[in-house]
């Protein structure tokens, strides 16, 4: 296990960071901004090796074994940390709100499993609600977007916390999406076993976003991201796609999601 | 009706392809939902109101032999009858005899979901009754021979335009001749013909929006009054309720109230709301000579006994389907029978068995604007998910879903074979995909490039990243 405890002191923090199996595939600069964010509000980072899925994608497809030993290897992997902190609502919301009730009947775990929910969190409501950051340094002389991820707006109730950070952003102007409480479609495996309804959600959604006349649209799930961002490409608009962490941590001067060479 | 949830998918994806069917399921979001957001901003103790039904309906379906059995006893008092039907061929059985030991001809019926859901209408209709739907929309659907959309406004796919065709097909005979295109022309039009249906009626049949054990009255309600015209002009009353539908007090019916018009409509309360108990007395003006209720199970002594026992506290304002994004986009017909989007999710399935209804509980997003929105709180993504435990169980599910997600997790549970394999995928595709930034077409993953790109990834992976970023800082 490696980590960066040489940069701060012993009582900084321990954050565990649960990069997530998208960002860790897709878009590992989330991660790194995400490591960025944790060590600029004063913790101590630690990327645990053992980590792959929450078990989410088990979980709500009715795989339940499957989804407690995944599980399980969250909590063997995380355990020791005074924070799981992860750049996705949905992930961290898995973790946070339906890892109890997988092990609601197992008495001997139940009480483990409740102390790793209880200190795990969404990167940016961490930021906000627990560390107190206020302000974050970055510049994005854009205007955008932001879309609430389902599980940020209604498990995790995270939507104030986003948008002040975004409003510490220098150069960036926020147009609200309308709508924005309604789901972009992706929905994990629904996307592929109901292409059709997943495709005119996202389309409905990529039309609004681009009604609010924002040039680039930002979220805090990498699933809403790649089923938006391939939508615009699909549909051919020139609206960009970014992970909002990639924009609080200064680092959003890579490709944007789905942006080719051309 | 005969259910059809098998075709979920082909249902709906004609239904994304139906003009007038969008436009009108666009007015969801405008209608409804704005309307109920009104009333939840008018009301501080909305959420006080919401928990306060939840420990109602708890209380009560945990006491639910106790109070129907209080509820039968004050019927009888009241001069009433009740019947218990296990099954909707009991309960249509039922509704017959009744009908034909009045002698009756005619049947009229207020609008009633049970009264679907048992298929009441073509029963009788096969028995020899003449039956009329009174309320606006459930007669417009029976002219023209379709099922409800939705369970508050069950013809809210027609457009008006269609019902004109309609009007001037059925009501030629009957001496309008002219097709009328006003709102109100068609609204006036329904109006007469109804009229003469009152009057000529033996039996009418309502539903129940509250079954009360105390009194031993039902209570409906309507926005145009014909469930009170149904069960005080004819001269039998037939009340069809499920066995949910009952609670201990007019105090609790009254709570219950308050959370149900605004949920469903955005309004306070709905123009009309009727409490009726037993036949009509020696001194009463008016009222039945006879009044039955059949008391429903269908499933829900099953669903009281297991997980989904939750779903029991629905009072029927259709906030769910209203504030689903999936329902929003396919409308009722699509789920394939009486009762569509979230709630119908999880009740179709119960009803018509899983095999038939499999579609159900998966096609949702689990976004959980549902249950958000529910007057009592059922948690209804995870009684989805409770549903697809049950598929996966029965290996009900897709065989192909089922390999491909046991080797995810089969792969994700071994974390160095995990990084060992996805490492080099991830470099590799983004190799292919980094000039154009994606794909339009990717094997294995049709279901996601039939109506988008898969963006290309950055590179390797982060955990690779990270390890060598920090072997390079040593």
């Amino acid at each position: 296990m490696v980590s960066t405890e040489n940069i701060h002191s012993a009582d900084s923090p321990h954050v565990g960071l649960f990069v997530t199996c998208l960002v860790d595939l897709y878009r590992p600069s989330v991660g790194f901004a995400a490591v960025k964010l944790l060590e600029q509000a004063g913790c101590r980072v630690t990327v645990p090796r053992a980590q792959t899925c929450c078990g989410q994608p088990a979980f709500n497809s009715g795989d339940d074994r499957h989804a407690r030993q995944l599980a399980l290897q969250v909590l063997d992997a995380f355990e020791e940390f005074d924070y799981v902190v992860g750049p996705s609502a949905s992930c961290l919301g898995t973790i946070r709100c339906h890892y109890p009730e997988m092990f609601a009947d197992d008495a001997a775990l139940l009480p483990r499993i409740e102390a790793l929910s209880a200190k795990s969190h969404e990167l940016v409501s961490f930021l906000v609600d627990v560390l107190g950051v206020e302000t974050v340094e970055a510049g994005f002389d854009h205007c955008v977007t932001y879309h609430d991820s389902c599980s940020a707006l209604r498990e995790l109730g995270i939507k104030s916390q986003p948008r002040k950070l975004l409003a510490s952003v220098s150069g960036l102007e926020l147009n609200e999406l309308q709508g924005t409480d309604i789901c972009c479609g992706f929905g994990g495996t629904f996307c592929v076993k109901y292409p059709e309804i997943s495709g005119r959600m996202a389309a409905d959604k990529v039309n609004a976003a681009e009604a609010s006349g924002a040039d680039t649209l930002l979220a805090g799930d990498l699933g809403c991201l790649l089923n938006l961002a391939g939508k615009m490409r699909r549909e051919g608009k020139p609206t960009r796609v970014y992970h909002i962490a990639e924009v609080l941590a200064n680092m959003a001067d890579c490709k944007s999601i789905g942006e080719g060479d051309d | 009706m005969q259910p059809n949830s098998r075709h979920f998918q082909a249902n709906a994806e004609s239904a994304l392809r139906e003009p007038n069917l969008q436009s009108a399921l666009k007015q969801l979001e405008s209608g409804f939902v704005a309307g109920r957001q009104r009333c939840y901003d008018a009301l501080p103790e909305f959420e006080a109101l919401r928990d306060r039904a939840k420990e109602v309906l708890d209380h009560t379906l945990d006491n639910l032999d106790a109070y129907l059995l209080e509820y039968e006893a004050r019927v009888l008092e009241s001069g009433g009858l009740v019947h218990w039907a296990g099954t909707p061929e009991e309960a249509r059985e039922i509704v017959i005899r009744i009908c034909r030991d009045a002698e009756a001809k005619n049947v009229i019926r207020g609008k009633s979901m049970i009264g679907e859901e048992i298929g009441i209408n073509d029963a009788l209709e096969a028995s020899g009754f003449e039956v009329t739907e009174t309320d606006l929309g459930e007669y417009i659907l029976q002219l023209g021979k379709e099922p409800p959309s939705h369970i508050v406004a069950p013809a809210i796919h027609k457009t008006k335009d269609e019902i004109s065709d309609l009007f001037l097909e059925h009501h030629r005979d009957l001496g309008f001749t002219k097709r009328q295109t006003e709102r109100s022309a068609l609204v006036n039009e329904a109006r007469q013909v109804l009229r003469e249906k009152f009057l000529a009626a033996d039996v009418g049949m309502t539903g129940a929006n509250f079954l009360i054990a105390e009194t031993g009255s039902n209570v409906i309600v309507t926005n145009e009054g014909n469930g009170d015209l149904s069960s005080t002009l004819p001269r039998v009353q037939i009340v069809t309720a499920a066995i949910d539908k009952v609670v201990p007090t007019l105090e609790d019916a009254s709570l219950l109230l308050r959370l149900l018009g605004r949920s469903a409509t955005g309004q306070e309360i709905t123009a009309y709301t009727t409490f009726t108990t037993g036949p009509r007395r020696e001194r009463d003006a008016d009222g039945p000579g006879e009044y039955h209720v059949v008391l429903i199970d269908n499933h829900r002594s099953e669903m009281l006994g297991s997980e989904l026992r939750p779903m029991l506290r629905c009072i029927r304002c259709g906030a769910c389907m209203n504030h689903c994004p999936v329902y929003g986009r396919v409308g009722g017909h699509a789920y394939g029978w009486v009762y569509p989007g979230p709630m119908g999710s999880v009740l179709t399935p119960l009803m018509v068995g899983l095999d038939e209804a499999g579609h159900l509980p998966n096609a949702c997003t689990l976004n959980g604007r549902c249950e958000t929105v529910c007057p009592v709180k059922i948690p209804l993504p995870n009684l989805l998910r409770s549903l697809r435990s049950r598929q996966h169980l029965q290996r009900q599910n897709s065989s192909l879903a089922r390999i491909a997600l046991s080797l995810w997790s089969w792969v994700a549970l071994r974390p160095r074979l995990y990084q060992l394999l996805t490492r080099p995928a991830m470099t590799l595709l983004a190799r292919l995909g980094a000039s154009s930034g994606g794909f339009r077409n990717m094997p294995f993953a049709s279901g996601w490039t039939r109506v988008r790109d898969l963006p290309a990834p950055q590179g390797s992976t982060f955990q690779a990243r990270w390890q060598q970023q920090q072997r390079d800082r040593k």
